[in-house]
């Protein structure tokens, strides 16, 4: 699969055909032209490029065509010679913090940091010195002067694999050290080591030609593309392609290396999108939280409705869906609800039920590729999808939707003190000048009980605890007037203690703003203790809503159901097993036929595999889409392999 | 099974104490739960019984004896929290188990056995070829558990193995945890900040701040009627309004929010 996006870029493709044409010619060179190098042609001493002799001849009349043809093999040879006397001696003295503990590893870890500091061409004149001229000290100079920016990569390379768990787990279970190396690091490592090398020996060749060309590396009679540049060299004048044909070669080689090299990094590279795409994203919300992005309004756009009345949010058949090299997934499929004035709703559902997408696209934080769609997306009266993306809009959004996140670290600029970051948002959207709006930032800061709030204000967010990060993000939302705080997992990251004074302070805010709250969690508990209504998320769509406090008594959604079940309390059976879900959460890519639930549920029939429930409201309106609703689970439900 | 005790453990990097003279004792075929918030010290205890911390006082004894931390028996495992680097992504899920394996077996035994601690932990033998990328976290965390159950451990120790799970899936791993229990009879220190996990596995508890243990006993005892103020505000802070005591004495004071300028 690799190997087909490695030659699908033209890029791969120039830089693969190049080099497999570069060592044919080097395995092929001196077979097919090698007698034609070493006839001497005592009539053509020196002569200039002709139709026998391309690029002119030597001093013996030799072509120097052929002869840079032939010259190939140990251009090539010494290259890739030295490379790997780079390589090995670069991973020996990467891997010896890992292989001889810390004292000794310390050691040559500053040894070789002092050494990478030395220009390299310094080092190869020198290493060339100490071994003598000739091909060997020359392959040894050079593969020597390469080794510290290996050994540098690789100590790198190795420090970031030696902090993963399975490392540790190997080491705890009496694997040994030169063992761990062999099977778990070097493999792991493999892929940015040989993308490296690739590169690298570009380089190395060019060295070597330098090397050469000095008269320091191969020496007659041997040649190799430098020598024959530094023979060429005297005649420039005359045949000046005596010393730029070689010089080509080495050109063409060089490129051959290095636009291999990049295209292995970047087919390389792709292995691992999944799940960045969205971090990123997120991590674009964080500095203005409230700057909503442009969402590309629907294509095929499902018709047009108006919101409730008395709403502060009214999303109707919102989707979601985010285009893949295969299938596109469908994060979010058709979610409609409303949240009231002043109204706390949660959110919950496991990973991938669409809870995150659904508020993202609510702020209006999702970029191209992905698509949002939504009959309507109405925030305080107002269509977010009808109105664009103008500046008017994006003030009012500014100052009257907060947003707070999972992870308040990735929320701050880490280089921009707090202050300043909370004061952005009040010369953005509400002019207030420097001063005031740092002020103003100060206020917020100790309305969200952060002690000292002048001095934290100066503070970088590192110099803040957790807890006091999310605070100071609350803070960011109370620089305006928010009448809607959307937080997608608030205290997920949070210590119990700590997540107490977040929730409390939410809970607070909500009391003193009249704001509404849209709270996405995974924690059952959290959500039926701040919140008035929850919606069950499965696979993308509402499966239940109801009002919080009925979490454990009203739920009628087998899912709703085994999902408070699953969860152990400080009151839970402690004499039976935890009830569990049996089988995975539906694949958002490739979500079935039917109620996605189906395949998990002690209650499905053909008709639940077949027929899609719908989201059926009932007289109280609590809602639920399942045609087995409120049914009796049979009396034991089969053991799990989740 | 065997006892696993902490006698006056004291860890420290450069200057910063982690852990400040630790006793805790893990008894035969009995499961310790270990509750505290992040930096409290408690997975540095779990480090530390088996070499990946540096102890600078006190011991570390199986029975009595040092904890080995040469060769290739090791008595004390350990699984960690996140199933995602916890498993090397180019070893296949049957390789990741048998590496742990004391001593050397052939073909045939190996695979034996690989599929008898599958089997333990409730997943297909047919698993053995995958390699975790095919896995949900969840099989993941129940691999990771064969594995540190394949080196033939007298202790086990499980640092958060469910936070990083879903709530679907955290059940099934707790339930898990309580079979092998009773059916091995395995010993364990289970370190968790979430108390309701503990209180569902755990036959005692201690209750760890700052480096130090403050309140240790039986789980009903700890959790029902907590002595120490750290974990009656520990209790205090869990969601659920029925639980929440009305005087909490850790909470800070409230500063109430300005209107005026809104």
């Amino acid at each position: 699969m690799r190997a087909a996006h490695l030659l699908r870029r033209p890029v791969g493709l120039a830089g693969f055909g190049l080099l497999v044409i570069v060592l044919s010619v080097a395995a092929l060179g001196p077979l097919l032209w090698g007698d034609r190098a070493t006839v001497v042609d005592t009539g053509n001493l020196l002569a200039g490029p002709s139709a026998e002799h391309w690029i002119g001849t030597d001093n013996l009349g030799r072509d120097l065509f052929s002869r840079v043809l032939v010259a190939t093999r140990l251009s090539i040879v010494l290259a890739l010679g030295a490379t790997a006397i780079s390589i090995v001696l670069g991973l020996v003295l990467g891997a010896a913090p890992m292989l001889a503990g810390p004292r000794l590893g310390r050691l040559v870890t500053w040894a070789v940091n002092v050494l990478v500091a030395f220009p390299g061409l310094l080092l190869v004149l020198f290493f060339a010195v100490v071994f003598g001229v000739g091909e060997r000290g020359a392959a040894f100079a050079v593969g020597l002067a390469g080794a510290p920016s290996f050994a540098r990569l690789c100590h790198t390379l190795i420090a970031g694999i030696s902090e993963r768990d399975y490392i540790a787990a190997a080491r705890i279970a009496g694997v040994s050290r030169l063992r761990i190396l062999r099977r778990h690091v070097l493999p792991n490592i493999a892929e940015p080591l040989i993308v490296n090398a690739t590169m690298s020996a570009g380089g190395v060749l060019l060295s070597f030609a330098g090397l050469s060309f000095l008269g320091l590396g191969v020496q007659a009679p041997s040649y190799d593309w430098g020598k024959l540049m530094q023979d060429g060299l005297n005649g420039i004048y005359t045949n000046p392609l005596a010393a730029l044909g070689p010089g080509f070669a080495v050109i063409v080689a060089g490129l051959a290396f290095n636009l291999t090299g990049e295209a292995l990094a970047a087919a390389f590279g792709l292995g691992d999108v999944p799940g960045t795409a969205r971090r990123s994203r997120i991590r674009t919300a964080a500095g203005q939280t409230l700057a909503p992005a442009v969402t590309a309004p629907a294509v095929t756009a499902p018709v047009v409705t108006a919101p409730a009345e008395g709403t502060i949010l009214s999303v109707d058949d919102l989707r979601v869906t985010i285009p893949g090299a295969g299938n596109p997934i469908h994060a979010v499929r058709g979610v409609t609800f409303a949240v009231r004035d002043g109204e706390a709703v949660g959110v919950v559902g496991e990973s991938g039920s669409g809870k995150s997408m659904t508020a993202l696209a609510v702020a209006r934080l999702l970029e191209e590729p992905i698509r949002v769609e939504a009959g309507h997306l109405a925030f305080a009266g107002e269509d977010l999808l009808a109105a664009g993306d103008s500046a008017s809009l994006r003030k009012r959004l500014g100052t009257s939707l907060a947003v707070v996140f999972q992870d308040p670290m990735t929320s701050f600029n880490p280089v921009h003190r707090v202050g300043p970051q909370l004061a952005e948002v009040s010369r953005f959207h509400q002019g207030l000048s420097r001063k005031a709006a740092f002020a103003r930032a100060v206020d917020r800061l100790r309305a969200v009980r952060i002690r000292e709030p002048e001095r934290r204000a100066r503070q970088h967010p590192f110099e803040f605890s957790g807890g006091m990060r999310q605070r100071a993000m609350i803070g960011m939302g109370l620089m305006g007037t928010p009448r809607l705080i959307i937080a997608d997992e608030p205290t997920t990251a949070l210590d119990v203690t700590v997540q107490q004074q977040v929730l409390g302070l939410l809970a607070e805010v909500r009391r003193d703003t009249g704001a509404a709250l849209l709270l996405i969690s995974h924690d059952v508990s959290v959500v039926t203790d701040v919140c008035d209504r929850v919606l069950v998320m499965y696979a993308g769509r509402i499966v239940e809503e109801l009002p919080a406090r009925g979490l454990r008594t009203l739920a009628r959604h087998p899912y709703t159901r085994a999902l408070v079940a699953a969860v152990p309390d400080m009151e839970t059976d402690l004499t039976r097993p935890l009830a569990v879900i049996p089988g995975l959460p539906a694949d958002p890519a490739h979500v079935p036929a039917g109620c996605a639930f189906a395949a998990r549920c002690p209650l499905a029939d053909d008709r639940c595999r077949s027929v899609e429930p719908v989201l059926e409201a009932d007289t109280a309106g609590n809602r639920v889409a399942c045609h087995k609703a409120g049914q009796p689970f049979p009396a034991r439900t089969e053991e799990v392999t989740a | 099974m065997s006892v696993l005790g902490f006698h006056d453990v004291r860890v420290r990097y450069g200057s910063h104490t982690v852990l400040k003279d630790v006793s805790l004792e893990v008894g035969d075929g009995e499961i310790v739960g270990l509750v505290g918030e992040s930096g409290s010290g408690k997975s540095t205890m779990a480090r530390a019984a088996v070499g990946l911390a540096p102890v600078t006082g006190g011991r570390i004894l199986l029975d009595g004896r040092p904890v080995p931390s040469r060769g290739r028996v090791r008595p004390v495992q350990m699984v960690f929290q996140d199933p995602y680097s916890s498993l090397d992504p180019r070893m296949t899920v049957g390789e990741s188990i048998a590496e742990a394996m004391p001593g050397r077996l052939g073909r045939q035994a190996r695979q034996a056995e690989i599929a008898r601690l599958l089997t333990l932990v409730h997943l297909d033998a047919a698993r053995a070829g995958d390699l975790p990328g095919r896995l949900s976290g969840g099989q993941r965390q129940r691999v990771a558990l064969a594995r540190a159950l394949a080196a033939r451990p007298e202790v086990i120790l499980a640092d958060e193995i469910t936070s990083a799970l879903d709530v679907s899936v955290q059940g099934a791993v707790l339930n898990l945890v309580r079979d092998m229990r009773r059916d091995l009879g395995l010993s364990m220190l289970f370190i968790s900040h979430n108390l309701a996990v503990v209180r569902y596995v755990a036959d005692r508890v201690a209750v760890m701040h700052n480096g130090e243990i403050v309140e240790h006993g039986p789980t009903a005892q700890v959790l029902g009627t907590p002595r120490h103020d750290y974990t009656r505000h520990l209790l205090a802070a869990l969601p659920g309004a029925a639980r929440r005591t009305p005087g909490d004495p850790g909470a800070t004071p409230l500063i109430p929010i300005s209107k005026e300028q809104t």
